[in-house]
């Protein structure tokens, strides 16, 4: 492949954009110019580190290791998700219905597409394997975190509507569908907008690299509506468990509306 | 029929509350703000973790299903609330016109749009949506809390003919002691988590 490589010096000159973006944030007093430094520095090191992990995941492919990789990939994901939200359920459950929920979606449709559709050998085969699952968990995560920071909002919102709903004998289920439904279709809203504009608006990351990196534009065009195919249905699927999980969680076994199993918001 | 009992009902400050509401009784509750008389009614409705038992006709809530025991067992909120667009949607089994006459409601109200109706017109209302469900118990937290005399004294025929058919209980919170007159033989003060019962007329 005809891929030209690039030196730390073209880094650099990247990164003097942030850095300037940085120092107009201390000028206008936006008051960002930390966060905005704080993770420019982390998404390189995490990158960095990724770098050399796949390297050295790529010399030992064997199942355990890519397992052990995936693991820790969706265990960070589901911490995101918590993280996030606003609202989060308390106890292990706020991490729990993430970090479950990713698992299920994101974990079966790699899982699905790793053995149907790509068909590499081996079938884990961490080349295809991780970057995959890393594609699919985030926008996944993305879905689930959104999904579920609505429904803890509205719930808590709307709670007098809601317990008015259980008040005229309407089961739970019933009484938060509307915030249900809400919910997930705030989840998904990002890959549908994703792939309404893909192609025309926008030309997505993984495809670009593909083609950066040399791959003929077909073939990378290829395997990016698979993967959106594959993302949307890790999100969908994904956000549809999570909040389901989470909506069963503020009811308890006498179907009343808990929100001390929330935690307060902060600030 | 409906005869409500409270056995040592207690949830958060209030209780522990021993009342029996008997089938065709009304029975006023008043007391200062803040004194639990809300968090009372939501125990007995069950949309509160609590202690003790309510039991309608001698059936404990916990052996009906929520949604059994919350049709039969009806709490009124004093702040209406609406989550379609049209007051109808909100009706599951329709409404009975001769009641919303009663009211002093239009026939057509209940194609009213929710955002287009008073403050006293939702509270009516959200009375009757209750009263549709046919509850042989009806909690009320201030029914006539936003009405003028005129739909007030309306509220008050409507519920005790309610009352009287269906040999209802109703326990209901109010803080006029003028209207406590009207509707109740019988009427506690809450104070302290306990209820304590005024002087008989």
């Amino acid at each position: 492949m005809n891929v030209l490589a690039l030196s730390p010096l073209d880094l650099a000159i990247a990164a003097s954009l942030v850095l300037a973006l940085a120092g107009l944030s201390l000028r206008l007093q936006l008051g960002v110019e930390r966060q905005l430094l704080f993770s420019a520095a982390r998404s390189t090191l995490q990158l960095l580190l990724i770098g050399v992990v796949l390297k050295v995941l790529f010399e030992n492919a064997q199942l355990p290791w890519v397992a052990l990789m995936a693991g820790v990939m969706v265990t960070l994901a589901g911490r995101e998700v918590m993280v996030r939200q606003k609202r989060r359920l308390v106890g292990g459950w706020g991490f729990g219905v993430g970090a479950l929920s990713i698992f299920v979606s994101s974990f079966a449709v790699t899982v699905l597409a790793l053995l149907v559709v790509i068909g590499s050998t081996p079938w884990y085969a961490p080349q295809y394997a991780i970057p995959l699952l890393g594609m699919i968990l985030g926008n996944t995560m993305n879905g689930i975190a959104l999904g579920l920071d609505r429904l803890t909002q509205d719930a808590a919102q709307k709670r007098q509507i809601i317990e008015t709903r259980l008040a005229l004998g309407q089961t739970w289920k019933h009484a938060i569908s509307d915030c249900r439904r809400e919910a997930i279709r705030v989840g998904m809203i990002p890959i549908i907008n994703a792939m309404s504009a893909a192609g025309v608006i926008s030309l997505p990351g993984m495809m670009t690299g593909q083609i950066l990196a040399g791959t003929p534009p077909v073939e990378a065009v290829k395997y990016q509506i698979l993967v959106m195919f594959l993302i949307a249905g890790g999100t969908g699927f994904g956000t549809v468990v999570a909040v389901s999980l989470a909506a069963r969680r503020l009811f308890d076994e006498r179907q009343r509306l808990r929100l001390d199993r929330l935690a307060l918001p902060k600030n | 029929m409906g005869t409500l009992h409270l056995n040592r009902l207690s949830t958060r400050h209030v209780g522990p509350i021993e009342c029996r509401v008997e089938a065709a009784e009304c029975v006023c509750i008043h007391g200062a703000s803040g004194s639990g008389k809300t968090l009372l009614l939501r125990a007995i409705a069950d949309l509160d973790p609590h202690q003790g038992e309510a039991l309608l006709d001698g059936v404990g809530c916990a052996t009906l299903t929520p949604p059994q025991w919350r049709r039969s067992v009806a709490l009124v909120v004093a702040e209406s609330q609406w989550w379609s667009e049209h007051v109808r949607e909100h009706f599951e089994h329709g409404v009975n016109p001769d009641w919303l006459e009663r009211l002093g409601l239009p026939a057509a109200s209940i194609d009213w749009q929710v955002s287009r109706c008073s403050t006293g017109e939702k509270q009516r209302l959200a009375l009757l949506r209750a009263l549709m469900q046919g509850p042989a118990v009806l909690l009320l937290d201030e029914p006539t809390g936003n009405l003028d005399q005129d739909s007030t004294r309306r509220v008050e025929a409507l519920l005790d003919d309610y009352r009287q058919q269906q040999s209802a209980a109703l326990l209901w919170v109010t803080h006029d002691p003028e209207q406590i007159r009207r509707v109740a033989r019988r009427s506690f003060m809450l104070r302290n988590g306990r209820l304590e019962e005024d002087r008989p007329r």
